[in-house]
């Protein structure tokens, strides 16, 4: 048995399912044997392909051609952060999820873990991509593909437009200015925060700090904490963005400014002199599928030209993308967007900050647990 | 009572018997056991280990959050009973029967909306451009911080708790024997002698049990410390989302979440006998 099936049958929990399943299986034999004739009296029936992702990404606005094209319903699974993904396939049976969408740090866990199907890598288009993106870390195991990276984006400074100038957003400094005092908020993730605050410190590969450094980060962020109003979710930023009680974010980035300027909000975000980081979201195909070919199917759509325009203008929240003929594509259907997003092929793009070596891909902490990110991050929530 | 009546009751009790035990007992086992277990490559594997306990208890990001959420809670179950105690008066004493029972159903009106809701709708209120301010404003005044707040996270505890302490206090004013208070006015004391010697110590039982609502409802909530209260600094509630993001570590939040309960028990139990305990 290969290591990531014995991962993956290894919780108690996993064979309870399993073996109700069998028994729900058996049980419900005689009744599959009565509807198979109705089955096949109604083959226009659409098939269901199962997504655990990010909210929006099973939307009409993204997948309804792909629906079309194929007969098939997409039902989504949607969850709010990395966390709560894996807690969602750790407690599910193989086979719950066709399509994981997942931040690509944890790719590498998914895979070891053995919820993710080997892929092959001749189905995809990575000619078209970016070379930069044609083998993203962490997605390959030696030459196994697990991943096929979809979409991006960078965190920086996001800003109130009415309350604070550019030229004060383009360096991290301007979190501890006066004039801001309580109106800085976090994002309530340690990992885009600390990332963002070890690039200011000076660390150029801000999740590989040595322990002289992690000290030093604890230090930078610890003389930020007076200037903050507080912690907050999704919601809790959007609304304080919107309201205006929140003029500076740290930890996000366009993903969310670029959907509040979308409905009128004064808001923008920037990529600052001392750097920024690279979100970047990727499917998978779940371990146990039975639709292996529809899920393959869906990750060619949307890797392909037309599925990363609509990937790209996703109602729910814009994201970069990383094919280089959805550019071209993109910039012929809405040249606006393409220059709100930098993805142009003339001129200045979002590929030259990724050249200039600007951007560092966000993961996972690599010298410290993850713990003891998170508890410093806890501790540093404290009053200040 | 006969042994043949006991066992001719013994069916009636049998349904909420299994009911404790599946939806409380069980759980509450479940979490407890969990609390030994370890997390290894982000999913929970069994064990019978102490590390998780003696993580949580020794760091000082804990004790720090559990003296916060349990000042946090008895502000708000003071803050509540002192709102909610001259309404409870004038529903109990001043009103008619019919209005009574039209004010009672109102109170029960907030609980038709969700909570997440209205204490969003509390973010327009306490902003620093919100309603509030721009009123203290029109008056001259300067505007106050009051959104990511202590003072935001009480109005939530408030918003949460008002309308069900009320009707506790109301009920339990409105069961006193208004002989007494006639008696006490027959032998001169004035109001506020009446409301303290008389009043107040006849309606002991409902004013601890409705303190009592509000700090178990405020000690174990999530929301107004979140989305009124910044986030900052966290209380225990936010520990355990904390927690959980910090590599699946559920049997980490499974301590906090057992240390929450023991406090509950503990100061139900303390609220109890103040409010049942006999007079000297």
């Amino acid at each position: 048995m290969k290591e990531e099936d014995k991962n993956l049958l290894s919780p108690f929990r996993r064979r309870f399912l399993q073996g109700s399943s069998a028994l729900a299986v058996g049980s419900a034999l005689p009744l599959s044997l009565v509807s198979a004739s109705s089955n096949a009296q109604t083959a226009g029936q659409p098939r269901t392909l199962t997504m655990l992702a990010w909210y929006g990404h099973a939307e009409p606005d993204v997948v309804a051609e792909f629906e079309a094209k194929h007969n098939v319903k997409v039902k989504p699974k949607y969850y709010t952060g990395g966390d709560n993904m894996l807690a969602l396939i750790s407690q599910s049976p193989a086979g719950t999820y066709d399509l994981i969408l997942s931040d690509a740090e944890y790719v590498p866990q998914l895979r070891k873990a053995g919820y993710l199907e080997r892929l092959e890598a001749k189905d995809y288009a990575f000619d078209d991509y970016f070379p930069e993106f044609q083998k993203f870390p962490g997605h390959w195991d030696g030459n196994d593909l697990y991943a096929v990276m979809v979409r991006f984006g960078f965190l920086g400074v996001a800003y109130n437009t009415d309350a604070v100038p550019e030229s004060k957003a383009r360096s991290f400094k301007v979190y501890w200015d006066p004039a801001y005092k309580g109106k800085v908020g976090h994002f309530d993730w340690y990992l885009p925060n600390m990332g963002e605050l070890s690039l200011y410190a000076g660390h150029k590969a801000p999740y590989k700090l040595e322990g002289d450094q992690f000290a030093k980060l604890k230090s930078v962020m610890k003389s930020l904490r007076p200037q903050v109003a507080g912690f907050f979710d999704y919601g809790g930023t959007f609304s304080g963005l919107k309201n205006g009680q929140l003029q500076l974010v740290c930890g996000i980035g366009d993903w969310i400014t670029g959907t509040l300027a979308r409905s009128g909000a004064k808001v923008s975000s920037v990529v600052p002199d001392e750097g920024g980081l690279q979100w970047t979201e990727s499917l998978s195909i779940g371990k146990g599928t039975r639709n292996r070919d529809l899920a393959n199917a869906f990750i060619q759509y949307i890797t392909s030209a037309q599925g990363q325009v609509k990937s790209a203008k996703m109602a729910a929240y814009p994201a970069l993308i990383p094919n280089r003929k959805g550019w071209e594509l993109l910039g012929q259907s809405d040249p606006a967007e393409a220059r709100r997003q930098g993805m142009v092929l003339q001129g200045h793009s979002v590929m030259d900050d990724i050249r200039s070596g600007k951007i560092v891909f966000r993961q996972l902490p690599v010298q410290q647990s993850i713990e003891d990110w998170n508890d410093f991050w806890s501790e540093y929530k404290e009053r200040a | 009572m006969s042994s043949n009546t006991s066992r001719r009751r013994w069916p009636l009790l049998l349904p909420p018997l299994l009911w404790q035990l599946t939806f409380f007992l069980l759980p509450l086992l479940f979490l407890f056991v969990i609390s030994f277990w370890s997390v290894v490559n982000f999913r929970l594997e069994p064990d019978m280990t102490l590390k998780n306990w003696d993580f949580m208890l020794s760091r000082s990001s804990f004790w720090s959050a559990y003296g916060h959420t349990w000042a946090l809670a008895l502000g708000a179950a003071v803050v509540t009973t002192c709102c909610s105690f001259p309404a409870a008066c004038s529903l109990a004493f001043t009103v008619s029967e019919r209005t009574r029972k039209l004010a009672l159903m109102f109170l029960v009106v907030p609980f038709f909306t969700s909570y997440l809701v209205r204490v969003y709708s509390w973010q327009a209120f306490l902003s620093d451009n919100g309603i509030v301010n721009a009123l203290l404003s029109l008056v001259g005044l300067d505007g106050l911080p009051m959104l990511n707040s202590d003072f935001g996270s009480l109005v939530g505890y408030v918003t949460l708790a008002l309308p069900l302490v009320t009707l506790v206090q109301t009920m339990g004013l409105a069961q006193i024997d208004r002989n007494l208070i006639e008696a006490a006015h027959n032998l001169r004391a004035g109001p506020v002698r009446t409301l303290f010697e008389v009043i107040m110590p006849l309606a002991k039982p409902s004013l601890v049990v409705g303190a009592l609502f509000a700090f178990i409802l405020a000690f174990g909530d999530f929301v107004a410390p979140t989305y009124l209260g910044g986030g900052a600094p966290p209380t225990l509630s936010n520990l355990i989302i904390d927690t959980t993001k910090s590599g699946q570590q559920w049997p980490r939040a499974a301590v906090v979440a057992i240390v929450m309960i023991l406090t509950l028990v503990v100061t139900s139990l303390a609220a109890v006998r103040l409010a049942y305990g006999r007079r000297k």
